[in-house]
């Protein structure tokens, strides 16, 4: 039965290299940054799933103690991942690309990296209530301008 | 200013503004502590109901969540879809010349309107296969996504829309 548990935690462990392998080697391989982006965004994810994993089935099975600290170094990781690929993105094109010739145009406004939300007096509402339909959005506005203490 | 803000929330929401952020903070804490203690149940109900209210002025509305039966099913077809991902990424950086990796922008029309939602499904898009968001537009309508290899900007348009969006919808709005 040890047996079993130590080639699990041993093929999780592989797993885990080979892919945060392939993940460095995408970031040296790609030409530009944004498809650079991709490696550590993806390959990463399961490289680390795969050493937390290992780490919590070793605990489990040889220690015979749980520990979800593992759960939660994922859990923090979906979460900031996304979130540290969207500001490198953010920051390149705001530098580097020139939205006019490169980027696809929504219709109506631009993208938010070059153009202030549209509605300046309540900045942040213009991205978190405005809906596709303008009678919600209004009623949005309302409902929380009678809730915002402003 | 902000004080009086959050003293005026908390005022019209009593002490428990967010029973959602309150719970995972409690869960967060007792797993960062790895333990079941009376002393650290405490502290984490502190940390729960302290943090909510602290913050209240930052978080005007409350969220709704629809369905949990759909936030599970959600989850695991994102935990999937994550380690497919994770194989096709390494696919194309593996076995395809870079030069021929047809990378392109696409603009994804949104019918979300709700930050939190719009905020799951730019995460979701950036953790799953070959695609990363990049740009809100300036009136949170279309989401700036950046594909690594698309022959089919439409095919991935109509999936994002289809496979994740759809489901968020019945989820939040």
């Amino acid at each position: 039965m040890n047996l079993v548990f130590e080639i699990l935690v041993a093929v999780l462990i592989i797993i885990g290299g080979v892919f945060t392998l392939i993940g460095s080697w995408g970031m040296v391989k790609l030409p530009e940054l944004m498809s650079r982006l991709h490696a550590p965004t993806k390959a990463t994810t399961l490289g680390v799933g795969g050493a937390l994993l290992a780490s919590m089935l070793y605990f489990a099975a040889f220690k015979s103690h749980l520990s979800l600290h593992e759960l939660l170094i994922s859990m923090f990781l979906f979460l900031t991942a996304p979130i540290t690929a969207h500001f490198l993105a953010k920051a390149h094109i705001h530098r580097h690309v020139d939205p006019v010739r490169e980027l696809p145009r929504p219709d109506g406004h631009g993208w938010g990296t070059f153009e202030a939300p549209h509605d300046a007096a309540a900045e942040m509402k213009a991205v978190m209530d405005d809906g596709p339909d303008p009678a919600a959005a209004e009623k949005a506005h309302n409902d929380d301008a009678g809730r915002s203490p402003r | 200013m902000s004080d009086r803000a959050t003293a005026s929330a908390a005022d019209k929401r009593g002490w428990l503004p967010h029973p959602l952020l309150s719970a995972s903070l409690v869960l967060v804490w007792l797993l960062l502590q790895n333990s079941l203690d009376l002393g650290n149940l405490l502290l984490g109900l502190v940390l729960g109901l302290g943090i909510p209210l602290w913050t209240s002025g930052l978080w005007p509305k409350r969220l709704r969540v629809k369905s949990w039966v759909a936030v599970l099913r959600y989850s695991v077809m994102v935990i999937g879809d994550i380690v497919l991902a994770n194989i096709d990424v390494a696919r194309l950086i593996l076995f395809r010349r870079a030069s021929e990796l047809r990378t392109r922008w696409v603009s994804v029309p949104l019918e979300l309107s709700s930050p939190e939602a719009i905020t799951v499904l730019a995460g979701t898009v950036t953790m799953t296969p070959g695609t990363v968001s990049c740009d809100l537009s300036a009136d949170g309508r279309y989401l700036l996504v950046h594909c690594l290899d698309a022959p089919d900007t439409e095919q991935i348009v109509r999936e994002i829309k289809t496979r994740y969006e759809a489901r968020l919808k019945e989820i939040f709005e």
